[in-house]
């Protein structure tokens, strides 16, 4: 055997260009077949990162705290008292859960401070944070770095400044290492935040909490604490939810039963339905896929079924002059195998162009549509399996009846 | 160069069994020139598609050059049809697709003969039939009869032992039947050993020996 057979793939092309309809109508069924496939598994991929877009917040399964006033008496403590968080609480917790991947403890500074650089003097709200509470907020960092533990720890001065911070002050000047006033006291900026869907968020002055504590409060007080929960299921959450209380309570003194003494957030809803939701997208696009798939097979199988009987005439023939019945199944199935690869990657191909083409569409819900290359080819590969195997019974078949028979058809 | 002996024919289906040939003794030497003939349904394509290797017989034995044809497998049976036989049809059963050479140069494809051999031997048959310049026509641009001498060349170009042909005229007019018989009269006085079924008397009386079947049986000479 040669690797390949110049005069069998000669005689092949010949049976290609003297049927042109029906290489066309075989090449027609794949085509369409992988080429509905690539757009719609593509744009199903562009929906999905359209909705985690839209649902980036809440796609983080996070659980905030606050503190509030008590409503209880509890051990000889009066109703009515403040409950305030401090730097002992934000330490036990994290001692006691390793298990929590980020927790962070925010300050809120009263007023809004006045930046100053070079002659330009704004005012803006500045808050004080952890370092993990890049990932509590999914902050995103565009240029330079956010805060870290260094910073904290240090008490350095340094700031992340909002996107529209930036663009206010800035202007085209690169903010990395520049000195700012904040009030009375000096920042190096370090890090430019960017958020798409909060004007908010790019109008804030981020600093360390260390800083905030020392400069602005003298005072270890934290405003609320916020943490992500990672991958704990509802049960864990919960338990969790409960410890963190019993925390709280047994360092503030007040009931663990009292609602008001503290305010727990518990996103996690927000989280699992957000979870289901993509669930659902993907089981969507499984489903699409796996359907255009399966009539794709369908159609390929149909095309050689009529392909080979179609040829059960010219099969006779061969076979009177000398075919052996492995020349003839090798004959059709390597036409159609070439046939339908051919046309699946063109498919695949200008499947591609087409979303190409509608990536530009950045609405709300679609955004970037794709398709993994492995999935395009692992379904054009699919197809020329099945379209073989589904030639290959009629075509053994066929090569296996009379020559008389077959040439009477 | 052909010997059967005893040879038996059934045609089966689910219900019916229709015994078509009840013991055929025949012998055809090297470079007869022979016809068989007999009635509508007697067997005598059921008879030289056994001899084409077409079609398998239930008992009996079928000697070609010496050789037993019996209990063949699909591949040798492909291999003595490609190397011992040249087969004409009542309708031609070109490819319609391919033109006059391509069609003749075919079963050299089956022999593994290169291209360019290919391509030279199908023209030496083609001119031998008188269709040189139709060489580049396709089947269906041709006249029944040039068809028919392009299945002809398309027999001969394996240059087989034996050339069969079942009523090859049976689908042409009598001044074109008789063009034919004179390209098969041609090609025996080349050597070849050629045989034909008709059920036309005055097709059959251009061979050398006319062969009598009837109910499955060949009739000896004296009964004819
Ligand atoms: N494939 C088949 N299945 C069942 N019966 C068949 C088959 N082929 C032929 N026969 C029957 O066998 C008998 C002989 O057929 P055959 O074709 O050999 O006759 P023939 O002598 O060639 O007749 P004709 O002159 O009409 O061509 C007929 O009765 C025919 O109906
Ligand atoms: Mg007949």
């Amino acid at each position: 055997m040669k690797w390949v057979d110049t005069e069998k793939w000669n005689e092949i092309f010949i049976s290609i260009s003297k049927h042109k309809l029906r290489t066309a109508l075989t090449a027609l069924g794949v085509f369409w077949g992988i080429f509905m496939l690539v757009i719609l598994l593509g744009a199903g991929q562009g929906l999905q990162n359209g909705i985690a877009q839209q649902f980036r917040s809440d796609a983080i399964n996070s659980l905030w705290i606050y503190g509030g006033s008590t409503s209880l008496e509890f051990n000889g403590l009066p109703k009515n008292r403040r409950i305030i968080f401090n730097n002992d609480d934000y330490l036990e917790i994290s001692n006691r859960f390793p298990e929590v991947p980020y927790l962070a403890g925010r300050v809120y500074l009263s007023n809004n401070l006045i930046l100053k650089y070079k002659d330009k003097s704004l005012g803006y709200s500045v808050r004080a944070i952890h370092p993990d509470m890049r990932h509590i907020e999914n902050i995103n960092i565009t240029k330079g770095r956010f805060i870290n533990e260094k910073d904290q720890r240090d008490i350095r001065k340094v700031a992340v400044i909002g996107e529209i911070v930036r663009q206010d002050v800035f202007g085209g000047e690169n903010p990395i290492g520049k000195e700012i006033m904040l009030g009375s006291t000096a920042y190096y900026v370090i890090g430019v935040s960017f958020d798409a869907e909060s004007d908010r968020a790019q109008r804030e002055i981020l600093i360390p909490i260390s800083v905030g504590q020392v400069v602005y409060q003298g005072n270890e007080n934290i405003s609320n604490l916020g943490l992500v929960t990672g991958d704990m299921n509802e049960g864990e959450v919960q338990a969790l939810e409960e410890g963190i209380i019993d925390i709280l309570a047994a360092n503030h003194q007040f009931n663990p039963a009292d609602e008001r003494a503290i305010r727990v957030n518990n996103r996690y809803e927000d989280y699992k339905n957000v979870q289901n939701l993509f669930f659902g997208i993907k089981a969507f696009l499984w489903f699409v896929g796996v359907g255009s798939i399966l009539a794709g097979i369908v159609g390929v199988s149909n095309i050689m079924l009529i392909i080979v009987k179609d040829r059960t005439k010219e099969i006779g023939v061969r076979k009177a002059l000398g075919a052996t019945p492995q020349s003839i199944i090798s004959m059709v199935l390597s036409e159609a195998i070439f046939i339908t690869f051919m046309a699946g990657y063109m498919g695949f191909f200008f499947g591609v162009v087409v979303l190409y083409l509608i990536s530009g569409v950045d609405s709300d819900f679609f955004r970037n549509p794709e398709i993994h290359l492995g999935v395009g080819f692992a379904a054009v590969l699919i197809l020329v399996i099945a379209g073989t195997l589904a030639g290959l019974i009629p075509a053994r078949q066929a090569a296996k009846i009379n020559p008389i028979e077959a040439m009477r058809s | 160069m052909i010997k059967l002996r005893d040879i038996h024919k059934a045609y089966k289906t689910e219900f019916t069994s229709l015994q078509v040939l009840k013991g055929i003794d025949l012998d055809i030497q090297e470079g007869e020139f022979a016809s068989i003939m007999g009635s509508s349904g007697s067997g005598k394509s059921t008879l030289l598609n056994i001899l084409g290797i077409l079609d398998e017989y239930d008992s009996g034995e079928y000697h070609l050059a010496g050789q037993l044809m019996k209990d063949l497998s699909e591949k040798q049976a492909a291999y003595y049809r490609n190397q011992f036989i040249g087969f004409v049809f009542q309708s031609f059963n070109l490819l319609n697709f391919k033109t006059a050479v391509e069609n003749v140069s075919l079963p050299l494809y089956y022999r593994k003969v290169d291209r360019k051999l290919r391509h030279e031997k199908a023209m030496h048959y083609l001119e031998m039939v008188g269709l040189k310049d139709w060489a580049g026509h396709l089947p269906t641009q041709l006249s029944g009869g040039q068809q028919q001498r392009v299945a002809i060349a398309r027999s001969m170009v394996t240059e087989p032992k034996v050339l069969l042909a079942d009523e090859p005229t049976g689908a042409l007019d009598t001044k074109t039947s008789h063009e034919v018989m004179g390209l098969f009269q041609k090609i025996n006085e080349q050597g070849k050993t050629v045989l034909i079924v008709t059920h036309e008397q005055d097709i059959a009386k251009v061979t050398e020996r006319i062969i009598e079947i009837q109910d499955g049986v060949i009739l000896t000479p004296q009964q004819v």
